[in-house]
């Protein structure tokens, strides 16, 4: 029975390995020949070490591909929408909990109704639109449509909901206005959903693909994941070390983001499914 | 919405000011576009957008008749549905493995769900190269044990199974990370039960787990379809660009390619408007489980 247990553990232990394995692979494999020259990689039989070319590929894709350039766009469009966003949606939750209005139960439905509506269903219509408003190839068009979403307003909500009631009543009883209630209390009290928030809006908005490969012409505007487009369709393209040390420094951010602040990340997944 | 303990605060203008910025962006950005992709939709352009004429409903006609068209509604369904059934059953899988009374939990949750970090992408380069036939890492391993070296993106079934695979690749890691939760939130008096009635782990998992697990299910059902539905733009479009011949041509990508490189916007609105009530119906079904599981006490 003993030994039966120690051989089923260990056969766990076995099929984990091989799950880990196979799933760092892919970028493992893309590490090695992000290192090496067009003739290392088509050498037979390929070596898996570190090639020739280590510095030379990164150099070569950050600057004559101007990937540093994507990673600036990129950076400065995601951080303007998690600020944004954040802060829209925490105005917007603030009026949905601590207000009695009328209408208010419509409002809350009309927003909910939003989250049927993902950005890729309406891209022509909405593309027509930025092009009337003259957004066209800007930074408005892949910032401004973003910085508000049922999803941010109902993190927030449930957070609010969760905070005792009778806090809110000390507040008003010792004389604080809302606005004061909301930035001296509520918005302390919430830096757990702020971080949960940011990462993952910050990661959503780094990964985004379609819709600046619509709305982008200018290359010098490009965000990094079309970056990575243009690298595997330019004149160049069969250098696979360039192509993949591009993927390597696209892909770093997020996954530096991810590895520091797992714990958000994870809360954040468990509010989001609450919604 | 009757009774609000929180609602301490009344003034005529202030929560509509507070909400200004959020339904301004709403409108703006996306009912509007909405109604407009419906409106779009009646119409049929031409001369690169300068010439428009109302047609109806000769756009839908078009999309549920023409061959090509129904291929593409096909190629969505397969893959749509390969790729949610792995990225579940594999995630379900490795969950289970996760949660056994074993060492290094921690370690092989993280090392499983990283992946989720990756942009689509960054994924689809990385495969591109992998299956690519001649210095791709994939044919020579396949060529070093088995002396074949298949023409991965130009085969119709080997394309579409590359894509697949390069998608469930992504999208294990997010399906892990809902699946541990939901194994460690399980009652425990339940599985016990079901352990000292001598269940097999076997029986156990089926008739005791996998139900407690049902409506964790659903929500990753309506995820997982939502991300093969939309997520899946970069893969198509990097790894295969629909083809060959049309093979791997799914709806987000040939509605790209309608609206935006053939300038048939009315088409591209039409499938938009039968991807929007796809969503729809999927979203129903997902406040309908959420319902379901407040009341349940989850």
């Amino acid at each position: 029975m003993r030994a039966r247990k120690r051989l089923q553990v260990l056969i766990v232990h076995l099929l984990l390995i091989l799950a880990v394995v196979a799933v760092a692979a892919p970028v493992v494999f893309a590490f090695i020949f992000s290192t090496q020259t067009p003739a290392e990689i088509f050498r037979y039989p390929p070596e898996f070490k570190i090639g020739t070319a280590l510095l030379d590929n990164y150099r070569v894709v950050w600057n004559q591909y101007h990937l540093g350039v994507y990673m600036k766009n990129s950076a400065i469009i995601a951080i303007a929408v998690t600020v944004g966003k954040t802060i829209i949606s925490f105005l917007a939750a603030l009026a949905l909990v601590y207000f009695r209005f009328p209408l208010k139960g419509s409002v809350f439905i009309f927003i909910l109704l939003t989250l049927m509506m993902p950005t890729e269903i309406i891209i022509v219509a909405l593309f027509d639109l930025v092009t009337k408003i003259g957004w066209s190839n800007s930074y408005a068009a892949l910032i401004v449509p973003f910085l508000a979403s049922a999803t941010g307003t109902f993190l927030f909500r449930q957070q609010f909901l969760q905070i005792p009631p009778s806090l809110v009543d000390a507040a008003r009883i010792d004389g604080a206005g809302p606005l004061r209630f909301a930035f001296a209390i509520l918005l302390p009290m919430s830096m757990n959903v702020i971080s949960a928030m940011a990462v993952i809006q910050f990661v959503y908005m780094w990964n985004q693909y379609l819709w600046p490969l619509i709305v982008i012409r200018d290359g010098s505007k490009q965000v990094v994941q079309v970056g990575l487009r243009m690298l595997t369709s330019g004149q160049d393209a069969t250098n696979w070390g360039i192509v993949m040390a591009g993927a390597i420094v696209a892909l770093l951010p997020a996954l530096v983001l991810f590895l520091l602040l797992q714990e958000q990340f994870a809360r954040g997944f468990a509010l989001s499914e609450e919604k | 919405m009757a009774n609000e303990p929180h609602a301490a605060y009344k003034n005529p203008f202030l929560p509509w000011l507070l909400l200004l910025p959020t339904l301004v962006i709403l409108v703006v950005f996306l009912y509007w576009p909405t109604i407009d992709t419906f409106r779009l939709s009646l119409y049929r352009v031409a001369f690169l957008g300068l010439k428009k004429t109302f047609v109806g409903l000769a756009n839908y006609r078009e999309i549920f008749t023409n061959p090509e068209y129904l291929r593409i509604f096909w190629n969505t369904a397969v893959f749509s549905a390969a790729v949610v059934f792995f990225s579940m059953a594999v995630g379900l899988f490795l969950s289970v493995l996760v949660n056994q009374k074993i060492g290094g939990k921690r370690f092989y949750r993280l090392f499983l769900i990283w992946p989720y970090a990756l942009s689509p992408a960054v994924a689809g380069v990385i495969f591109l190269f992998l299956f690519n036939p001649q210095a791709g890492i994939v044919n020579y391993f396949l060529d070093t044990l088995f002396k074949v070296r298949p023409d991965w993106l130009t085969e119709p079934i080997l394309a579409m199974s590359v894509l697949i695979l390069a998608a469930v690749w992504k999208n294990v890691g997010y399906n892990v990370v809902f699946y541990v939760a939901g194994l460690q939130n399980l009652p425990g008096e339940v599985l016990e039960a079901a352990l000292i009635d001598g269940a097999s782990p076997w029986q156990r998992f089926w008739h005791v787990t996998f139900p407690l697990l049902a409506p964790m299910t659903l929500f990753l059902l309506v995820m997982n379809t939502i991300y093969a539905f939309f997520d899946a733009f970069p893969f198509v479009d990097l790894l295969t660009k629909g083809g060959p011949n049309g093979a791997t041509n799914i709806l987000i990508y040939n509605i790209y390619r309608d609206g935006f490189e053939f300038f048939k916007t009315g088409l591209a609105a039409a499938q938009s408007v039968v991807l929007f009530i796809a969503v729809v119906l999927l979203t129903i079904v997902q406040l309908r489980w959420g319902e379901r599981r407040t009341h349940l006490g989850g």
